[in-house]
Protein backbone atom coordinates (compact mmCIF):
# COMPACT_ATOMS: atom_id res chain seq x y z
CA UNK A 1 0.00 0.00 0.00
CA UNK A 2 1.19 3.22 -0.74
CA UNK A 3 0.18 6.12 1.30
CA UNK A 4 0.89 10.08 0.71
CA UNK A 5 0.06 13.62 2.87
CA UNK A 6 -0.49 16.56 0.23
CA UNK A 7 -0.49 20.11 1.65
CA UNK A 8 -3.11 21.46 -0.98
CA UNK A 9 -1.24 25.24 -1.90
CA UNK A 10 -3.46 25.91 -4.98
CA UNK A 11 -5.83 29.31 -3.91
CA UNK A 12 -8.51 27.98 -5.84
CA UNK A 13 -8.27 24.41 -3.94
CA UNK A 14 -9.13 21.46 -5.83
CA UNK A 15 -11.84 22.94 -8.09
CA UNK A 16 -13.84 21.57 -10.96
CA UNK A 17 -11.16 21.88 -13.04
CA UNK A 18 -7.97 20.47 -11.30
CA UNK A 19 -10.43 17.86 -9.94
CA UNK A 20 -11.16 16.44 -13.19
CA UNK A 21 -7.34 16.38 -14.27
CA UNK A 22 -6.82 14.42 -10.93
CA UNK A 23 -9.67 11.75 -11.77
CA UNK A 24 -8.29 11.62 -15.13
CA UNK A 25 -4.65 10.92 -14.05
CA UNK A 26 -6.06 8.45 -11.11
CA UNK A 27 -8.26 6.38 -13.81
CA UNK A 28 -5.57 5.02 -15.66
CA UNK A 29 -4.45 3.16 -13.23
CA UNK A 30 -6.07 -0.34 -11.98
CA UNK A 31 -5.16 0.16 -8.34
CA UNK A 32 -7.53 1.49 -6.01
CA UNK A 33 -7.21 5.02 -4.90
CA UNK A 34 -8.67 7.20 -2.25
CA UNK A 35 -8.42 10.51 -0.53
CA UNK A 36 -9.07 11.48 1.99
CA UNK A 37 -9.60 14.73 3.14
CA UNK A 38 -11.43 16.08 6.99
CA UNK A 39 -12.37 12.08 8.42
CA UNK A 40 -14.06 11.65 4.80
CA UNK A 41 -12.71 9.27 2.40
CA UNK A 42 -13.36 9.30 -1.10
CA UNK A 43 -12.71 7.68 -4.70
CA UNK A 44 -10.31 9.36 -6.73
CA UNK A 45 -11.84 8.21 -9.54
CA UNK A 46 -14.95 9.84 -8.81
CA UNK A 47 -15.32 13.29 -9.95
CA UNK A 48 -18.32 14.09 -7.83
CA UNK A 49 -17.11 12.35 -4.76
CA UNK A 50 -13.66 14.26 -4.84
CA UNK A 51 -15.19 17.35 -5.66
CA UNK A 52 -18.15 16.68 -2.85
CA UNK A 53 -14.98 17.07 -0.48
CA UNK A 54 -14.55 20.72 -1.14
CA UNK A 55 -11.25 21.01 -0.82
CA UNK A 56 -9.90 24.38 -0.10
CA UNK A 57 -6.14 26.13 -0.36
CA UNK A 58 -4.60 24.87 3.20
CA UNK A 59 -6.19 21.99 3.64
CA UNK A 60 -4.07 18.74 4.18
CA UNK A 61 -4.94 15.53 2.30
CA UNK A 62 -4.07 11.70 2.37
CA UNK A 63 -3.89 9.79 -0.70
CA UNK A 64 -3.86 5.78 -0.41
CA UNK A 65 -3.04 3.45 -3.35
CA UNK A 66 -3.77 -0.14 -3.11
CA UNK A 67 -2.79 -2.65 -6.19
CA UNK A 68 -0.50 -3.83 -8.54
CA UNK A 69 0.26 -0.88 -9.90
CA UNK A 70 0.46 1.51 -6.82
CA UNK A 71 3.49 2.80 -7.30
CA UNK A 72 2.99 4.40 -10.70
CA UNK A 73 -0.07 5.24 -9.35
CA UNK A 74 1.32 7.56 -6.95
CA UNK A 75 4.24 8.78 -9.26
CA UNK A 76 1.30 9.90 -11.96
CA UNK A 77 -0.77 11.77 -8.74
CA UNK A 78 2.22 13.34 -7.58
CA UNK A 79 3.18 14.51 -11.25
CA UNK A 80 -0.35 15.62 -11.84
CA UNK A 81 -0.40 17.52 -8.14
CA UNK A 82 2.72 19.82 -9.27
CA UNK A 83 1.64 20.01 -12.65
CA UNK A 84 -1.94 21.43 -11.91
CA UNK A 85 0.08 23.46 -9.13
CA UNK A 86 -1.94 21.88 -6.30
CA UNK A 87 -0.31 21.14 -3.42
CA UNK A 88 2.62 18.61 -3.16
CA UNK B 1 -31.79 24.92 -57.91
CA UNK B 2 -35.10 25.98 -59.82
CA UNK B 3 -38.73 26.09 -59.02
CA UNK B 4 -41.43 25.76 -61.88
CA UNK B 5 -44.15 28.05 -61.79
CA UNK B 6 -46.18 25.08 -62.11
CA UNK B 7 -44.69 23.72 -59.06
CA UNK B 8 -45.93 26.42 -56.73
CA UNK B 9 -49.11 26.47 -57.66
CA UNK B 10 -49.61 22.85 -56.69
CA UNK B 11 -47.72 23.15 -53.39
CA UNK B 12 -49.92 26.28 -52.28
CA UNK B 13 -53.77 25.58 -52.66
CA UNK B 14 -54.75 28.88 -52.39
CA UNK B 15 -52.67 30.22 -55.50
CA UNK B 16 -54.98 29.17 -59.10
CA UNK B 17 -53.83 29.79 -62.94
CA UNK B 18 -55.38 32.59 -64.68
CA UNK B 19 -53.93 32.37 -68.14
CA UNK B 20 -51.06 30.66 -69.66
CA UNK B 21 -51.51 27.06 -68.98
CA UNK B 22 -48.95 26.20 -71.52
CA UNK B 23 -46.44 28.28 -69.93
CA UNK B 24 -46.10 26.60 -66.63
CA UNK B 25 -42.70 25.44 -66.90
CA UNK B 26 -41.27 28.67 -66.59
CA UNK B 27 -38.75 28.72 -64.02
CA UNK B 28 -38.31 30.62 -60.81
CA UNK B 29 -34.49 30.61 -59.90
CA UNK B 30 -34.47 33.68 -56.84
CA UNK B 31 -36.64 33.55 -53.88
CA UNK B 32 -37.29 36.98 -53.53
CA UNK B 33 -40.41 38.62 -55.09
CA UNK B 34 -40.86 41.86 -56.54
CA UNK B 35 -43.86 44.40 -56.14
CA UNK B 36 -43.43 46.12 -59.58
CA UNK B 37 -44.34 50.25 -58.45
CA UNK B 38 -41.57 52.04 -59.66
CA UNK B 39 -41.63 49.92 -62.81
CA UNK B 40 -44.93 50.89 -63.66
CA UNK B 41 -44.20 54.90 -63.02
CA UNK B 42 -41.72 54.16 -66.20
CA UNK B 43 -38.80 53.72 -63.95
CA UNK B 44 -37.26 50.22 -65.43
CA UNK B 45 -33.60 50.99 -64.34
CA UNK B 46 -33.02 48.20 -61.72
CA UNK B 47 -36.18 46.06 -63.04
CA UNK B 48 -35.13 42.72 -61.09
CA UNK B 49 -36.84 40.85 -64.03
CA UNK B 50 -36.03 37.32 -62.87
CA UNK B 51 -38.26 37.39 -59.78
CA UNK B 52 -41.68 36.67 -59.78
CA UNK B 53 -43.65 39.33 -59.99
CA UNK B 54 -46.30 40.51 -57.51
CA UNK B 55 -49.50 42.98 -58.27
CA UNK B 56 -51.55 44.01 -55.29
CA UNK B 57 -54.54 46.53 -54.61
CA UNK B 58 -51.69 48.99 -55.15
CA UNK B 59 -50.65 48.31 -58.27
CA UNK B 60 -53.46 47.12 -60.20
CA UNK B 61 -55.29 50.30 -58.88
CA UNK B 62 -52.15 52.17 -60.26
CA UNK B 63 -52.68 49.99 -63.83
CA UNK B 64 -56.28 50.95 -63.69
CA UNK B 65 -56.03 55.02 -63.46
CA UNK B 66 -53.50 54.90 -66.24
CA UNK B 67 -54.43 56.12 -69.59
CA UNK B 68 -55.43 52.95 -71.51
CA UNK B 69 -53.17 54.07 -74.06
CA UNK B 70 -50.00 54.63 -72.08
CA UNK B 71 -50.52 50.74 -70.20
CA UNK B 72 -48.80 48.83 -72.87
CA UNK B 73 -45.44 51.28 -72.70
CA UNK B 74 -44.95 50.16 -68.90
CA UNK B 75 -46.82 46.46 -69.19
CA UNK B 76 -44.55 45.14 -72.38
CA UNK B 77 -41.10 45.65 -70.67
CA UNK B 78 -42.02 43.85 -67.42
CA UNK B 79 -42.10 40.94 -69.91
CA UNK B 80 -38.80 39.48 -70.44
CA UNK B 81 -36.97 36.41 -71.26
CA UNK B 82 -36.25 36.27 -67.26
CA UNK B 83 -39.63 36.90 -65.55
CA UNK B 84 -40.89 33.83 -64.08
CA UNK B 85 -44.34 35.00 -63.83
CA UNK B 86 -47.04 37.56 -62.37
CA UNK B 87 -48.64 37.05 -59.29
CA UNK B 88 -51.69 38.69 -58.31
CA UNK B 89 -53.13 38.80 -54.89
CA UNK B 90 -57.21 39.01 -53.06
CA UNK B 91 -58.19 37.70 -56.41
CA UNK B 92 -58.10 41.12 -57.72
CA UNK B 93 -59.71 41.81 -61.43
CA UNK B 94 -56.53 41.48 -63.67
CA UNK B 95 -56.38 44.74 -66.41
CA UNK B 96 -57.12 43.45 -70.21
CA UNK B 97 -53.57 45.47 -70.88
CA UNK B 98 -51.59 42.76 -68.34
CA UNK B 99 -53.30 39.70 -69.89
CA UNK B 100 -52.53 40.74 -73.14
CA UNK B 101 -48.68 41.12 -72.60
CA UNK B 102 -48.35 38.48 -70.56
CA UNK B 103 -49.88 35.74 -73.34
CA UNK B 104 -47.65 37.56 -75.86
CA UNK B 105 -44.32 37.07 -74.18
CA UNK B 106 -45.41 33.24 -72.79
CA UNK B 107 -45.70 34.36 -69.10
CA UNK B 108 -48.32 32.61 -67.15
CA UNK B 109 -50.70 34.97 -64.53
CA UNK B 110 -51.60 33.12 -61.69
CA UNK B 111 -53.58 34.41 -58.57
CA UNK B 112 -54.71 33.88 -55.32
CA UNK B 113 -57.43 35.53 -52.92
CA UNK B 114 -54.85 36.04 -50.10
CA UNK B 115 -53.77 39.53 -49.05
CA UNK B 116 -50.31 40.45 -50.82
CA UNK B 117 -48.28 40.89 -47.23
CA UNK B 118 -49.13 37.11 -46.50
CA UNK B 119 -49.24 35.67 -50.37
CA UNK B 120 -45.70 37.39 -50.57
CA UNK B 121 -44.75 35.14 -46.99
CA UNK B 122 -46.00 32.23 -48.15
CA UNK B 123 -44.57 31.85 -51.28
CA UNK B 124 -41.34 33.70 -50.26
CA UNK B 125 -41.08 31.08 -47.50
CA UNK B 126 -42.09 28.10 -50.12
CA UNK B 127 -39.21 29.56 -52.43
CA UNK B 128 -36.84 29.69 -50.25
CA UNK B 129 -36.85 26.15 -48.62
CA UNK B 130 -37.35 24.66 -52.58
CA UNK B 131 -33.99 27.28 -53.47
CA UNK B 132 -32.11 27.12 -51.29
CA UNK B 133 -28.74 24.96 -50.87
CA UNK B 134 -28.99 21.47 -49.68
CA UNK B 135 -26.25 18.91 -48.44
CA UNK B 136 -27.10 15.27 -47.01
CA UNK B 137 -25.58 13.91 -43.70
CA UNK B 138 -25.22 10.20 -42.82
CA UNK B 139 -27.13 10.49 -39.66
CA UNK B 140 -30.43 9.91 -37.66
CA UNK B 141 -32.63 13.04 -37.02
CA UNK B 142 -34.78 12.64 -33.83
CA UNK B 143 -37.23 15.51 -32.44
CA UNK B 144 -36.54 14.75 -28.55
CA UNK B 145 -38.62 17.16 -25.99
CA UNK B 146 -39.02 19.98 -29.65
CA UNK B 147 -35.00 19.51 -29.52
CA UNK B 148 -33.76 18.48 -33.09
CA UNK B 149 -31.35 16.32 -32.39
CA UNK B 150 -28.90 15.17 -35.15
CA UNK B 151 -27.05 11.93 -34.19
CA UNK B 152 -24.15 11.01 -36.74
CA UNK B 153 -21.33 8.62 -36.38
CA UNK B 154 -19.65 5.77 -38.50
CA UNK B 155 -21.74 3.07 -39.24
CA UNK B 156 -23.05 0.37 -37.28
CA UNK B 157 -22.35 2.41 -34.28
CA UNK B 158 -26.29 2.08 -33.85
CA UNK B 159 -27.90 5.13 -34.86
CA UNK B 160 -30.57 3.71 -36.28
CA UNK B 161 -31.11 1.26 -32.78
CA UNK B 162 -31.14 4.71 -30.99
CA UNK B 163 -33.58 6.43 -33.22
CA UNK B 164 -35.68 3.39 -32.74
CA UNK B 165 -35.68 3.04 -28.54
CA UNK B 166 -36.16 6.98 -29.01
CA UNK B 167 -39.63 6.63 -31.12
CA UNK B 168 -40.16 3.91 -28.34
CA UNK B 169 -40.24 6.31 -26.27
CA UNK B 170 -42.45 9.06 -27.37
CA UNK B 171 -40.03 10.68 -29.39
CA UNK B 172 -40.60 11.59 -33.29
CA UNK B 173 -38.62 10.40 -35.95
CA UNK B 174 -37.89 12.88 -38.75
CA UNK B 175 -34.80 11.18 -41.06
CA UNK B 176 -33.07 7.94 -40.59
CA UNK B 177 -29.85 7.05 -42.59
CA UNK B 178 -29.62 10.10 -44.69
CA UNK B 179 -30.87 13.84 -43.70
CA UNK B 180 -31.13 16.66 -46.11
CA UNK B 181 -30.00 19.52 -44.53
CA UNK B 182 -31.05 23.44 -46.01
CA UNK B 183 -30.00 26.66 -44.34
CA UNK B 184 -33.42 28.82 -43.36
CA UNK B 185 -31.96 32.28 -41.81
CA UNK B 186 -28.14 32.97 -40.88
CA UNK B 187 -28.39 30.38 -37.36
CA UNK B 188 -31.20 28.00 -38.14
CA UNK B 189 -30.87 24.47 -40.20
CA UNK B 190 -33.67 23.03 -41.45
CA UNK B 191 -33.08 18.98 -41.43
CA UNK B 192 -35.97 16.42 -43.29
CA UNK B 193 -35.74 13.06 -45.08
CA UNK B 194 -35.63 12.52 -48.71
CA UNK B 195 -39.16 12.13 -50.29
CA UNK B 196 -38.05 8.04 -50.77
CA UNK B 197 -37.13 7.13 -47.13
CA UNK B 198 -39.84 9.72 -45.35
CA UNK B 199 -40.77 7.58 -42.12
CA UNK B 200 -38.75 4.94 -42.51
CA UNK B 201 -35.78 3.46 -40.65
CA UNK B 202 -33.27 0.48 -41.22
CA UNK B 203 -32.80 -1.91 -38.49
CA UNK B 204 -29.92 -4.50 -39.08
CA UNK B 205 -31.70 -7.74 -39.09
CA UNK B 206 -34.81 -6.93 -39.25
CA UNK B 207 -35.07 -4.80 -42.33
CA UNK B 208 -36.65 -1.67 -43.28
CA UNK B 209 -39.69 -0.66 -41.12
CA UNK B 210 -42.94 2.04 -41.54
CA UNK B 211 -42.30 3.98 -38.24
CA UNK B 212 -45.85 5.41 -38.94
CA UNK B 213 -47.47 2.29 -39.43
CA UNK B 214 -45.92 0.26 -36.06
CA UNK B 215 -45.98 3.83 -33.88
CA UNK B 216 -48.87 6.11 -35.56
CA UNK B 217 -48.57 9.48 -36.96
CA UNK B 218 -47.46 10.77 -33.40
CA UNK B 219 -44.80 9.29 -34.20
CA UNK B 220 -42.94 11.53 -37.14
CA UNK B 221 -42.11 15.17 -38.14
CA UNK B 222 -42.09 16.29 -41.72
CA UNK B 223 -39.23 18.32 -40.76
CA UNK B 224 -37.36 19.93 -37.52
CA UNK B 225 -34.32 22.63 -37.01
CA UNK B 226 -31.51 21.10 -35.52
CA UNK B 227 -30.67 22.17 -32.05
CA UNK B 228 -27.38 20.16 -31.91
CA UNK B 229 -25.42 17.05 -32.81
CA UNK B 230 -24.50 13.86 -30.87
CA UNK B 231 -21.83 11.67 -32.27
CA UNK B 232 -21.51 8.56 -31.62
CA UNK B 233 -17.63 7.01 -30.94
CA UNK B 234 -16.81 3.37 -29.77
CA UNK B 235 -15.94 4.02 -26.52
CA UNK B 236 -12.31 4.02 -26.38
CA UNK B 237 -10.25 4.02 -22.91
CA UNK B 238 -7.27 6.19 -23.89
CA UNK B 239 -9.91 8.82 -25.17
CA UNK B 240 -10.38 11.88 -22.26
CA UNK B 241 -14.33 12.48 -22.22
CA UNK B 242 -15.92 15.73 -21.33
CA UNK B 243 -17.50 14.82 -17.04
CA UNK B 244 -18.34 17.73 -16.12
CA UNK B 245 -19.72 19.81 -19.38
CA UNK B 246 -17.83 22.47 -20.34
CA UNK B 247 -16.22 21.24 -23.47
CA UNK B 248 -18.14 22.80 -25.88
CA UNK B 249 -17.79 21.75 -29.63
CA UNK B 250 -19.46 22.36 -32.31
CA UNK B 251 -20.00 21.71 -36.27
CA UNK B 252 -20.65 23.19 -38.89
CA UNK B 253 -23.39 23.57 -41.75
CA UNK B 254 -23.51 26.28 -44.15
CA UNK B 255 -21.62 28.47 -41.87
CA UNK B 256 -24.25 27.78 -38.69
CA UNK B 257 -22.21 26.89 -35.64
CA UNK B 258 -23.97 23.84 -33.71
CA UNK B 259 -23.34 22.94 -30.70
CA UNK B 260 -21.71 19.05 -30.74
CA UNK B 261 -21.59 16.75 -27.71
CA UNK B 262 -19.33 13.32 -28.19
CA UNK B 263 -20.94 10.58 -26.65
CA UNK B 264 -19.06 7.40 -25.93
CA UNK B 265 -20.83 4.04 -26.99
CA UNK B 266 -20.39 0.90 -24.94
CA UNK B 267 -22.20 -2.35 -24.26
CA UNK B 268 -24.44 -1.67 -21.45
CA UNK B 269 -24.94 1.82 -22.03
CA UNK B 270 -28.70 3.12 -22.60
CA UNK B 271 -27.26 5.42 -25.35
CA UNK B 272 -31.21 6.44 -26.10
CA UNK B 273 -31.41 7.60 -22.65
CA UNK B 274 -28.30 9.78 -22.55
CA UNK B 275 -29.38 11.59 -25.71
CA UNK B 276 -32.88 12.37 -24.39
CA UNK B 277 -31.28 13.60 -20.96
CA UNK B 278 -28.52 15.76 -22.80
CA UNK B 279 -31.94 17.12 -25.04
CA UNK B 280 -33.41 18.06 -21.40
CA UNK B 281 -30.42 19.37 -20.28
CA UNK B 282 -29.29 21.68 -23.82
CA UNK B 283 -33.12 22.64 -23.34
CA UNK B 284 -32.76 23.89 -19.50
CA UNK B 285 -29.19 25.70 -20.69
CA UNK B 286 -31.33 27.69 -23.38
CA UNK B 287 -33.85 28.59 -20.79
CA UNK B 288 -31.31 29.66 -18.05
CA UNK B 289 -30.32 27.44 -15.76
CA UNK B 290 -26.79 25.21 -16.19
CA UNK B 291 -26.15 22.60 -13.66
CA UNK B 292 -22.43 22.89 -14.42
CA UNK B 293 -22.14 26.66 -13.26
CA UNK B 294 -24.71 25.80 -10.65
CA UNK B 295 -22.44 23.22 -9.39
CA UNK B 296 -19.09 24.76 -9.68
CA UNK B 297 -20.49 28.04 -7.58
CA UNK B 298 -21.75 26.25 -4.86
CA UNK B 299 -18.55 23.93 -4.86
CA UNK B 300 -16.22 27.24 -4.73
CA UNK B 301 -18.63 28.04 -2.17
CA UNK B 302 -17.64 25.12 -0.14
CA UNK B 303 -13.95 25.17 -0.95
CA UNK B 304 -14.13 28.62 1.10
CA UNK B 305 -16.02 27.86 4.00
CA UNK B 306 -13.58 24.89 4.44
CA UNK B 307 -10.62 27.26 4.15
CA UNK B 308 -12.04 29.51 6.82
CA UNK B 309 -12.48 26.41 9.35
CA UNK B 310 -9.31 25.35 8.67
Amino acid sequence: MQKKDFHITAETGIHARPATMLVQSASKYESDIMLEYNGKSVNLKSIMGVMSLGVGQGADVTITIEGNDEEEAMEGIVATMASEGLGE
Amino acid sequence: MKVTIGELVEAMDHIQVVSGDNFLDREIIVSDLSRPGLELAGYFRFYPEERLQLFGQTEISFINEMPKKDRLDVLDPLCTPMTPGFLVSRNLEIPSELYDVAQKHNIPIIRSNRSTTRLASSVTSFLEERLSERQSQHGVLVDVYGMGVLIIGASGIGKSEIALELIERGHRLVADDRVDLYMVDESRIIGEAPEILRHLIEIRGVGIINVVNLFGVGSIRESKVVDFIIELEQYDPTVVYDRLGHTIESMKFFNVELPKLSIPVKVGRNVSIIVEMAAMNLRAKQMGYDATIDFEKKLAHLIEKNKKDD
